[in-house]
């Protein structure tokens, strides 16, 4: 089907009849008249059907993800905006199928209904539908700031999608502050014209002050593991550690991913574009729109870095006249002005305009969310590319038992062994009866599978990856991040790694690119495009990381080495003592037991002493010379644990002598702390500190982790060590804390 | 015996017990026990040109328990000493193989021996002869028997006399320990003594009865003489002032068998003064014996290898091998590129060594100093 869109009357008309006779006489004529009727607009639906793939929307699992994501990507900009620390609650229910029955399970289902809520400020009555159902709608776009979104396509996409797949228009709830009612909205839209068609279907007294409360039915697929919305929510906790998620998934209890720091981020600065960042039809379209006079007056105020005298000199290079009307540069001269505006001496963009999440927020991040005994983090100084300002963010997550699978795709094989059928057949039922040639059948493949699973050699690292606070699921190796750690030498830094992939280990690394203008290798958003500078500055962030990590493992090395030989002296010890018993016997004999005391007193003297129990049981607030690092331990925590997180901790160490007014606290001494032990479900009201600087009322807001997916298993229960948690040490931790 | 002959048998538990006193001491006073053991290698022996043989330096190694390289061969040489006290205190006498058993078992809380393979008690042992000042025989621990003897001898062993004329055709054995209290000799009318490397060679001399012809008393190793055929030898020579000459394959081994027996050997350089023969004469296969015996050298030369060529030039830079004649020796098996066995004379005929080549030897004085 010929293109319409490449096809104007103006190429019609140059297809000469003279040319065409010199054509095979197979080849039908088509007159200019006859495509011109064929040629007319293309209906958004239309464009949206074809290239759903670039809106992330390509498949029905994906598109469930690409949903949630959007709403939520909305929610937290619309809060940071306003000011807000982000409650943010995401619920997925089943939805009957399009002939009315219901699946029998979430996995078999086609159809959900995907809720995203917040504590925003609501959106005004009249931008409802704009917001909601009209693509190219937004804020955004028209500004230079570092910010989630940029086209205004996301949510209104989703909803789009929802409508094409389900024929429901989306609903959304938003209640402004100091009004006492919601409104409900039912919005769809105009598929034709990118027009929003609204109503407002009720009012409702929603217990929230303010906020907005998104619903969409739509047709995905549920699936958990990698890509899953669990694991979205997990990393969008990460990388917004003053964000509180709630999750309610359409199977499974409710997870929580609680708040990490109460603060939010510094809000970014809008700029103007750098000369070094536009393109030419950018600087077109800018002449047009300016509100300058002159084209002096134009570059001055319309750039960033470019001063009336940077702006003189740039028109006298291109030979254009300071005065010239802005709208009349057009063609040559706009060409010769974009290349001289390219080739001209400036200063690189002012950063500021950046907010990079902050080390102890990553942090905070990885700590509350990932398993481990050992995470740092480090932000660079932010750098440019193409004059676009941008910083890189690192972190990594390191432990040493290991660091649990995600949920779902935990334990495969074990999970598959236990299926395994009986071969003699099933003796459980006491019913001797031989296996069927199904069941043989099913065990040989469980088998194979096995088999497979172990062929897979060692764990590798695993990369997590952000732009402007927001995960990147897909495309993991065309992205820079993925290249940048591929290129760090990690060896160095005591890791095993084989040529151009990742480390290996119980390891997750953490990337954050935060910019005015991410650039992306596609339009779904997937992947980091590989500049010379971005990787530069990802690698220069993972080395440093690197480094520290690397000092902590050859410090817990040299111990274990120490601790190594301590345990060989102590074996000989007896032999010696014993020896020496005999060889003394009747020529002054020896007190065997004290000699062994002794000599063990100086074997552990030379292997080190205490610092080398210190090193591998570390004892509470043992020193850390590592910057932004927190190393844990079976015996506590040591380093710069945010102060996000300490009330958790305190609550957890208040000792049991706590005034029994406290109730739900004395009942937290049990479930929490950070061993991880296994989480209530339900909330409690965290220590004062952490109370007092978060909004009121919040019902979601958990004082500490609690239900974070994996953190309940793992370590539940066999890291708890009565001493851990003795009073004197709850109360140390304490007077820190004010 | 010189320096030992002032100690007692009676000293042995007193020195023993000061391995543990510096144990002890070092505990109270919280460093690290150690044992200053005399080094046993090269670097630490010197050849005494007047004496003619090797002594021992005064290197010592610290043996150091808390030192992860020593501190297994620190915990066992506290077991051997311990072993060889309970040995003196029970008045019984074992082989080195008993002694790795008796101080061979599992240590508590671990998956480790003791001690895993005879070598390493064994050189324990040596460490412990050094570090004590007692020999092995002193500390109530004997080798294997190795080596036989037969000729114009009669001695008493352990009360039995022994006629060496009448030991048919296996010899009597030599015993591991063959001091004065337990060989004494009766009647010799032997004039010198022939120690040769190998048991068949012997046997086949024993079977010519070379010994009645010769008037002589034959004696053999088994490669490598122990302890207690060096010492028979040593008596011999010291005190019935018969010449000995020894008898070894044209290699770099048989040179320092020859060596061993005449300077001491490096690793027991402490007993070269009761073991060493400096009078020993080499009487061959030397290197050049295949051409004036007119040997079919195609038939009977044996390529060097390359250890081979390694250890005789070691040896050429032995301070012992210094002499002319001993330079040329070597320096003429190297030129050669090939060694030859004992066994490469019967290739002339069977009895060649023991009516022409040995006679004549003698006879013409044919052997290196």
């Amino acid at each position: 089907m010929p293109s319409r869109k490449a096809a104007p009357p103006v190429v019609a008309s140059k297809i000469a009849p003279e040319a065409a006779t010199r054509r095979k006489p197979e080849v039908k004529r088509v007159t200019a008249q006859e495509m011109a009727a064929k040629q007319r607009d293309i209906s958004v639906a239309e464009f949206f059907q074809k290239n759903r793939h670039l809106l992330g929307f390509d498949n029905p699992r994906k598109a469930l993800l690409t949903t949630v994501k959007e709403a939520v990507d909305n929610s937290l900009d619309a809060c940071e905006e306003a000011g807000i620390l982000p409650d943010i609650k995401v619920k997925i229910e089943v939805a009957r199928s399009g002939d009315g029955t219901m699946p029998a399970s979430p996995a078999q289902a086609e159809r959900f209904i995907v809720s995203v809520e917040d504590n925003g400020p609501g959106i005004v009555k009249k931008n409802i539908g704009k917001v909601f159902a009209k693509l190219l709608y937004g804020s955004k776009f028209h500004r230079l700031r570092m910010s989630r979104g940029q086209q205004g396509i996301g949510i209104s996409a989703a909803g789009m999608y929802g409508q094409l797949t389900t024929g429901k228009p989306t609903k959304v709830t938003s209640k402004i502050e100091k009004e006492g009612v919601a409104h409900v909205f039912e919005v769809s839209i105009d598929t034709k014209k990118n027009e929003p068609v609204e109503h407002e279907t009720s009012t409702d007294k929603w217990d929230r002050e303010h906020g907005t409360k998104v619903t969409i039915e739509l047709e995905g697929r549920y699936q958990k593991g990698k890509g899953s919305v669990d694991e979205y929510l997990e990393l969008t906790s990460i990388a917004n550690p003053h964000a509180a998620f709630k999750y309610v998934g359409p199977e499974g209890p409710p997870k929580e991913y609680p708040r990490g720091v109460d603060y939010l981020p510094a809000a970014p600065r809008e700029i103007k574009p750098h000369p070094y960042g536009i393109e030419l039809g950018m600087l077109l379209k800018m002449l047009q729109d300016t509100k300058s006079h002159w084209l002096s007056g134009f570059l001055s105020s319309e750039f960033v870095r470019v001063s009336p005298k940077v702006a003189d000199e740039i028109c006298k290079a291109a030979k254009i006249s300071p005065r010239a009307r802005p709208r009349d540069v057009m063609g040559k001269d706009a060409e010769v002005l974009y290349k001289t505006l390219q080739t001209t001496k400036l200063m690189s963009p002012p950063t500021d305009c950046i907010s990079p999440i902050g080390e102890k927020a990553i942090l905070a991040g990885l700590y509350k969310e990932i398993d481990g005994d050992f995470y740092t983090a480090v932000t660079r100084p932010p750098a440019v590319y193409r004059g676009n300002p941008f910083v890189i963010e690192a972190g990594i997550a390191f432990g040493n038992k290991g660091f649990l699978p995600k949920e779902g795709e935990e334990a495969p094989a074990a999970a598959a062994e236990s299926e395994l059928p009986l071969e003699n057949g099933d003796e459980k039922n006491g019913s001797k009866r031989p296996a069927t040639l199904a069941e043989l059948r099913k065990a040989a493949r469980i088998k194979e599978k096995l088999a497979k699973e172990e062929e897979r050699g060692p764990e590798l690292a695993r990369l997590i990856r952000f732009a402007n606070r927001v995960p990147l699921v897909y495309q993991q190796t065309a992205c820079a991040t993925y290249k940048a750690a591929t290129e760090v030498g990690w060896r160095k830094y005591g890791l095993t790694q084989s040529r151009g992939s990742l480390p290996q280990g119980s390891l997750c690394l953490f990337v954050h690119m935060g910019s005015v203008w991410v650039p992306f290798t596609s339009e779904s958003k997937e992947a980091i495009a590989d500049y010379d500078e971005i990787r530069k500055e990802i690698r220069l962030a993972l080395q440093e990381c690197g480094r520290r990590l690397g000092i902590h493992l050859n410090k817990i090395a040299k111990a274990k080495y120490e601790m190594s030989r301590r345990d060989k002296f102590a074996l000989y010890i007896k032999e010696v003592a014993e020896a020496c018993g005999k060889l003394k016997h009747k020529y002054g004999a020896v007190n065997v037991e004290k000699l062994k005391k002794q000599l063990q007193a100086v074997a552990e003297k030379v292997t080190g002493g205490e610092d080398t129990e210190a090193e591998l049981n570390r004892k509470e607030n043992a020193p850390s010379d590592l910057e932004n690092t927190i190393i844990v331990t079976e015996k506590g925590i040591e380093g710069a644990v945010p102060e996000g997180l300490l009330p958790a901790k305190t609550a957890e160490s208040a000792p049991a002598e706590a005034p029994a007014a406290v109730e739900p606290e004395k009942k937290e001494v049990k479930g929490k702390s950070k061993t991880k032990a296994k989480g209530k479900g339900e909330s409690k009201p965290p220590a004062k500190a952490a109370q007092a600087a978060v909004p009121d009322d919040i019902p979601i807001y958990s004082g500490g982790k609690q239900v974070a997916g994996k953190k309940v298993k793992g370590k539940a229960g066999a890291a708890i060590q009565p001493q851990a948690r003795k009073g004197g040490k709850g109360k140390s931790k304490q007077k820190e804390l004010f | 015996m010189v320096a030992k002959a002032k100690k007692t048998k009676r000293d042995l538990p007193e020195a023993l017990a000061k391995l543990a006193d510096e144990v002890i001491a070092a505990a109270n006073k919280g460093r690290t026990p150690s044992l200053d053991i005399p080094v046993r290698s090269l670097a630490n022996v010197r050849f005494n040109e007047q004496k003619r043989y090797i002594e021992m330096g005064n290197d010592k190694q610290e043996r150091e328990f808390f030192n992860v390289n020593m501190a297994k061969k620190f915990m066992q040489t506290m077991c051997v000493a311990a072993a060889c006290r309970q040995l003196e205190d029970e008045g019984k006498t074992t082989s080195i193989r008993d002694l790795f058993y008796m101080i061979k078992h599992r240590i508590d809380g671990s998956s480790e021996n003791t001690v895993d393979d005879q070598s390493e008690s064994d050189a324990v042992i040596e460490d412990l002869e050094v570090t004590a000042q007692f020999i092995r025989e002193e500390l109530n621990l004997f080798a294997e028997n190795k080596g036989a003897l037969a000729g114009e001898i009669t001695l008493v062993d352990s009360g039995d006399t022994i006629d060496g004329r009448a030991v048919g055709s296996g010899g009597w054995a030599i015993p591991s320990i063959v001091e004065q209290d337990v060989i004494q000799f009766k009647k010799c009318s032997a004039q010198f003594v022939l120690l040769i490397e190998k048991g068949a060679v012997w046997h086949r001399l024993n079977q010519d009865k070379f010994w009645r012809k010769h008037k002589c008393i034959i004696l053999h190793g088994g490669g490598q003489p122990p302890r207690g055929v060096r010492r028979l030898c040593y008596r011999f020579v010291n005190e019935l002032k018969l010449p000995l000459y020894v008898y070894v394959d044209n290699d770099p081994w048989g040179y320092y068998i020859y060596s061993v027996l005449k300077q001491g050997s490096i690793n027991l350089a402490f007993e070269s003064q009761r073991m060493a023969v400096p009078s020993a004469r080499f009487i061959g296969l030397s290197s050049f014996d295949p051409e004036k015996y007119g040997l079919d050298k195609k038939a009977t030369a044996i390529g060097l290898e390359e250890g081979d060529i390694r250890r005789a030039k070691e040896i050429l830079a032995y301070p012992w091998f210094q002499s002319k004649e001993w330079q040329k020796e070597i320096h003429n098996m190297l030129a050669n590129g090939a060694k030859f066995e004992l066994e490469a004379l019967t290739n002339k005929s069977i009895s060649f060594v023991t009516e022409e080549y040995l006679p004549r030897k003698i006879k013409e004085k044919d052997w290196l100093d």
